[in-house]
């Protein structure tokens, strides 16, 4: 028979591998990634392959970063994404007061709806949205991406604000309208101050499926200045040969600002995860 | 007046939505459905209604079965990987055998995966798997294979390698899910079982699995739904080649409608694959009802 000390050291030692191993699996190809974009094209195959290059050099990222048809890529993510969240937020803080302060007939049945619209595919709406857009004149332009793109941020969006304002008690609005102040008063010098870390992570996941979104940017958009990142990162794919540590040093800024956001506001961004796919 | 005031407010602050709704999901919901009766719509000026044809084309397109098969391998070998890598990272995560530190450190390398975009996951992948990559080199060195495999690129492998990428990058969504929940169970409830003499098996079977029973099955209904519908990471990996060795519904669907523009067959399969969803989708609200 084992001690208790002994089986306790077994566990945490087989435990401790798994850990380490599940690591390897997670992490080792992002790792690869990082590595290949100081690299020259010319080692990305050497064989054996080099992991710390010995011609170390940021050439692919300058490379990049001043070519200004890569940077308008960047510059049409951050615009489209930040005016997706933004347009959703709002839209969504209205729908969610609705749902979580008022009673009335239709509520159930509109708040199934807006959980069941979620799983309507993409690609049944696209080929609709390319006639859409065509024929409201808004092909290849940036209002094609953002109203499509709300349609896809904005039920998660909803559910996970619900949530949110049905964990503050409704003594706090009500008290404000009962000393005559309007519900709009309300709701955005009440509630929304209290309700701002709600509201930041439903933020940052609405601006991350924006930014990562590829069907309707591929299908929507026509010329290169109206791409955006997943497609530019794509389409490096096809020019010229492959420029393998381009690609990675363009993924490697393209993952930036979901990454940056994600290490700084990772409390959030788990909640929010959590939130809307468990309990709406 | 106030009566109706009060009656209309919360449709008020719904109305944006509920234009947005009808605009971009009602209408063309209501137009794909359309298109799919007709005969050639949009490349073709005065489209006439022909009844279920196209449906009967797709239906009885052999690359449609194809399709279908690689849509339900790629989708329930997700699924169901998805589910074991990450409860088992999210155990280990919950684990009183490491301190706070290491698992806040690991947990981030864990999510990794889930933080870059469809685009990214395929050319890292597609570095690492090309036949001169390191995946192969690694391969070669322990002796496992003893010539360079094009993974992606061969009918026997493509979709096996989409499907891994898949798993890879999808897993971190349910760990999530699941690390909530697992720190959601009562600690009572595995020391009771200690006093009774469980062992770690039996408390992982009679506690833990109950416990997460429907935090799993909601995550099974919604990633179904999702992989099912999954196209950038089979467009840019493989494109559903080669010669459909990956097509999938997406794809299938997709190609259709640009580039071979036959939009009424393509609304025909996009339908099909709406109702695959909407089936799924129904269990799910209703799942998710039965827990409110």
């Amino acid at each position: 028979m084992l001690s208790k000390k002994a089986k306790h050291n077994f566990a945490k030692t087989f435990a401790l591998v798994l850990l380490i191993l599940g690591a390897i699996y997670a992490g080792a190809p992002i790792i690869w990634m990082f590595l290949c974009s100081f690299k020259p094209n010319t080692e990305i195959f050497a064989y054996p392959p080099t992991f710390i290059s010995k011609t170390f050099s940021l050439t692919a990222y300058k490379k990049i970063l001043t070519d200004s048809v890569k940077v308008r890529f960047f510059l049409n993510s951050y615009f489209v994404s930040t005016a997706v969240t933004l347009l959703t937020l709002i839209v969504s803080i209205f729908a969610a007061y609705s749902f979580s302060r008022f009673e009335f007939k239709m509520k159930k049945t509109l708040n199934m709806i807006i959980i069941s619209v979620q799983a309507v595919p993409p690609i049944t709406l696209l080929i609709p949205y390319f006639g859409l857009i065509v024929t409201l004149k808004l092909y290849n332009t940036y209002w094609a991406l953002i109203l499509t793109y709300m349609v896809f941020t904005l039920p998660y969006a909803i559910l996970m604000m619900t949530g949110y304002f049905n964990t503050l008690p409704r003594e706090l609005d009500e008290a404000v309208m009962i000393d005559g102040g309007s519900r709009s008063v309300a709701l955005w010098r009440v509630l929304f101050p209290i309700s701002i870390p709600g509201i930041i992570s439903v933020g940052m996941y609405t601006f991350m499926q924006a930014w990562n979104e590829y069907l309707f940017a591929l299908t929507l958009t026509k010329t290169v200045n109206m791409r955006t990142v997943p497609i530019g990162i794509q389409q490096l794919m096809g020019q010229h040969s492959y420029e393998w540590n381009e690609m990675m040093a363009m993924s490697i800024l393209g993952c930036m600002p979901v990454l940056i956001l994600f290490l700084f506001f990772q409390r959030y961004f788990i909640g929010g995860m959590t939130a809307g796919s468990v309990k709406s | 007046m106030n009566t109706f005031k009060k009656k209309a407010a919360p449709y008020l602050y719904l109305s944006p939505t509920i234009i947005l709704m009808i605009v971009l999901m009602l209408i063309p919901i209501v137009m794909v459905i359309s298109y799919s009766v007709m005969n050639n719509v949009i490349m073709n000026k005065n489209p006439i209604y022909i009844g279920l044809g196209n449906y009967k084309t797709i239906l009885t397109d052999e690359v449609f079965h194809t399709t279908i098969y690689n849509t339900l391998f790629f989708t329930v070998g997700s699924v169901v990987m998805h589910m074991v890598i990450g409860l088992l990272f999210a155990m280990l995560l919950n684990s009183r055998l490491f301190s706070t530190a290491t698992k806040s450190f690991f947990r981030v390398i864990y999510i990794l995966p889930w933080v870059f975009t469809a685009a990214i996951i395929a050319i890292l992948w597609r570095l690492l798997l090309n036949p001169n990559g390191i995946i192969n080199y690694f391969l070669t060195q322990a002796g496992i294979i003893h010539t360079k495999v094009e993974w992606l690129g061969s009918r026997d492998t493509a979709l096996y390698a989409l499907t891994f990428i898949n798993i890879w990058s999808g897993y971190p969504f349910y760990m999530i899910s699941l690390l909530a929940g697992l720190q959601g169970i009562s600690q009572d409830l595995y020391e009771a079982a200690e006093v009774d003499g469980a062992n770690a098996y039996h408390q992982f079977i009679s506690i833990t699995i109950p416990q997460l029973k429907p935090i799993i099955l909601s995550m099974a209904m919604l990633d179904c739904i999702w992989t099912m519908q999954q196209f950038p990471l089979v467009w840019m990996t493989t494109g559903g080649g080669p010669i459909h060795a990956t097509e999938m519904l997406s794809t299938y669907t997709y190609k259709l409608a640009f580039s071979k523009y036959e939009f009424s067959l393509a609304s025909a399969s996009a339908v099909i694959i709406l109702i695959f969803s909407m089936v799924l989708a129904s269990v799910y609200v209703r799942r998710q009802k039965a827990s409110v």
